[in-house]
């Protein structure tokens, strides 16, 4: 060992080091994993992941809000007039271009008929969650008659679509279907 | 500073414990014979101050512990069963809860005392950024305990500051999820803060003692903010810090105790006395009072993952004050400019923290918006070029020299070897 440390073989010892610190890294990784992971959500929290609401008794221009996954689900059945002002917004004029509706490919632009439920399309059903930071929008306020999160002041227009405000995103579109004409899932 | 150590065992259980574990000698060092500068003013018992507080806030949230259940189905009603039925549980979670705004008053002082004489200078750089650490420990903590009782603000609070993290690229979503446990903030959620909340006091411990370990290798800084020369700069830490200290924490528990018994929801939001609801966010959701620069800086920019970012940084620019502030000399007292400059700031991080608690509508937004660039400017602009640009005073030749002129009138020549030292 007496030899200057750039002429120095590498010997067993140093193998035996090397390969040891690299199990015990590995090793440590895998144990840090559960310790991680436990706190993402558990089976029971996944188990409620999916809920059947009846719409039959939403009139015109009635709103509910349905909780899916710990969350406020806005299902409102808009008005002729809400329609129209939705449909009648340039998608330049937005701040958020996409849908945003996870029953669509990822790209889809944020019109009215993206946003709307297929076939109905006086339906509209989103996460009543506000995309700043996470507030519940007061339904029918707002600079453009739809929603408006008191928090930080975004406002949504009657098609969910972000107008003004620090929110980056339309709200969100869950997953849903029409198990019946009067009976909708979510998730 | 840490000189010979005068410790001297006296009897025999002393000397016997001496040899196996030299504890008493440790103590002895560090709060007995201990040199402060002689000049210490009462900012200076903000440690002390703080240290009293940190033990306060662990006993009186052990004593809560027994008693509180960190279930969504029950945790309102627990704090309801402390505050009515539990014996003086009202006492000591109106502790607890006042305790905390204690706490960061306390804790807000003792950074300004640091700001404005320079104590993160170097040779006290790491000592400065241990206290930031313990500032952010602090800031974690006092939010996951202001989401335990349930309420209105303690449900839109923890959803509005953990969806912070949301506005990260990529990782966002998956890390709010990871926070929550969930796709809301539930059972999960509120379960893991109280562990982490019973947790984090005690790594504030921890760092706390780092703190006072890198304060007494380089010793205490001092408002001339020169360094302690010859032992005539300095008296030993017991009777004069010790006493100083004991009085000024028992004057701060006065003001304490007038919020404790006479106003003790003054700090808080009447809104968190309504049990948490998912569906329904209070119409002006504020932060606590000690966040709400921070909260202002936030919502200053209109911007989600930019207002993020302006908001940590406000706090992650302190880590960097030691190098950004390049002036040799550390007190305001000889930095006539500087003297003014941190005024201002003082006055900008106080108005920030009254705009956070207005809506962010208008002319709050525009203001914010403009206290919050002084906010950066001031420490990335203003301090660089202060150090080349200012011209200080005359400094004196010695902390004894400065405290014997002010008071002894002709003042004493530093090098006097018969100057009495001044005993109280």
């Amino acid at each position: 060992m007496a030899a200057s440390p750039d002429t120095v073989e590498p010997t067993r010892r140093d193998i035996l080091v090397l390969a040891t610190g690299a199990l015990g890294a590995v090793g440590a990784a895998g144990v840090i994993w559960p310790f991680i992971n436990q706190m993402n959500p558990d089976a029971s929290t996944l188990a409620l992941a999916s809920i059947e609401v009846d719409i039959s008794a939403i009139a015109e221009g009635q709103s509910i809000t349905a909780k899916w996954r710990g969350k406020p689900v806005f299902i409102r059945n808009r008005t002729a007039a809400e329609i129209e002002a939705a449909k009648s917004v340039p998608l330049g004029d937005l701040k958020d271009p996409l849908a945003r509706n996870a029953n669509l490919a990822d790209g889809a632009d944020a019109s009215d008929l993206n946003r709307s439920a297929p076939d109905k399309e006086n339906f509209l059903v989103m996460v009543g969650v506000c995309t700043h930071l996470g507030c519940i929008p007061l339904g029918q306020q707002g600079d453009f008659g739809g929603w408006f999160c008191p928090c930080h002041g975004s406002h949504y227009d009657t098609a969910g679509r972000i107008r003004i405000g620090p929110a980056p995103e339309n709200l969100h579109i869950p997953t849903f279907s029409f198990v019946s004409d009067t009976k909708l899932k979510i998730g | 500073m840490s000189g010979h150590s005068t410790y001297e065992p006296k009897t025999g259980a002393e000397k016997w414990l001496e040899r196996r574990l030299p504890i008493v000698r440790l103590l002895h060092d560090t709060a007995v014979s201990y040199p402060t500068p002689r000049n210490l003013n009462y900012l200076w018992t903000f440690g002390g101050i703080l240290t009293f507080m940190l033990v306060v806030q662990i006993v009186t949230g052990v004593v809560l512990a027994m008693h509180y259940t960190p279930n969504t189905a029950l945790a309102f009603s627990s704090v309801e069963h402390i505050m009515r039925d539990v014996n003086y549980g009202w006492l000591i979670r109106y502790m607890h809860a006042n305790g905390a705004s204690m706490f960061f008053i306390a804790v807000y002082i003792h950074i300004f005392r640091g700001l404005y004489y320079g104590s993160y200078k170097e040779p006290r750089e790491v000592l400065w950024i241990l206290g930031v650490i313990i500032f952010l420990l602090m800031m974690a903590t006092a939010f996951m305990g202001y989401v335990l009782p349930w309420g209105q603000m303690s449900f839109w609070g923890a959803t509005v500051i953990t969806n912070l993290f949301s506005a990260l690229p990529y990782v966002g979503e998956p890390i709010v999820t990871w926070l929550w446990g969930g796709f809301a903030v539930d059972n999960p959620t509120l379960n893991r803060f109280f562990s982490l909340h019973y947790l984090l006091p005690f790594m504030i411990a921890g760092v706390v003692v780092l703190h006072i370990w890198a304060l007494h290798v380089v010793g205490q800084n001092n408002p001339t903010g020169i360094d302690v020369k010859s032992e005539k700069d300095t008296v030993p830490f017991t009777p004069y810090a010790t006493v100083k200290d004991s009085f000024a924490i028992v004057v701060f528990l006065l003001f304490f105790s007038w919020f404790l018994f006479y106003q003790p929801n003054f700090l808080g939001h009447a809104d968190n006395y309504i049990p948490a609801n998912p569906l329904v966010t209070p119409a002006h959701i504020v932060p606590e009072w000690y966040f709400l620069p921070f909260y202002a800086i936030l919502r200053a920019v209109p911007d989600k993952l930019g207002g993020v970012i302006a908001m940590f940084s406000a706090i992650a620019v302190l880590v960097f004050l030691p190098w950004l502030d390049t002036s040799k000399v550390r007190s305001a007292t000889y930095r006539p400019l500087y003297k003014i400059f941190f005024w201002i700031f003082a006055a900008v991080a106080v108005t920030l923290g009254w705009l956070g608690s207005r809506p962010a509508e208008g002319g709050y937004v525009i203001a914010s918006q403009l206290l919050t660039i002084y906010y950066f400017v001031h420490f990335l602009v203003i301090l660089p070029l202060l150090g080349f640009i200012e011209t200080p005073k005359p400094l004196p030749t010695s902390i004894a020299d400065s405290v014997l002129k002010k008071h002894g009138g002709a003042g004493h020549p530093a090098g006097a070897a018969a100057a009495p030292e001044t005993r109280g």
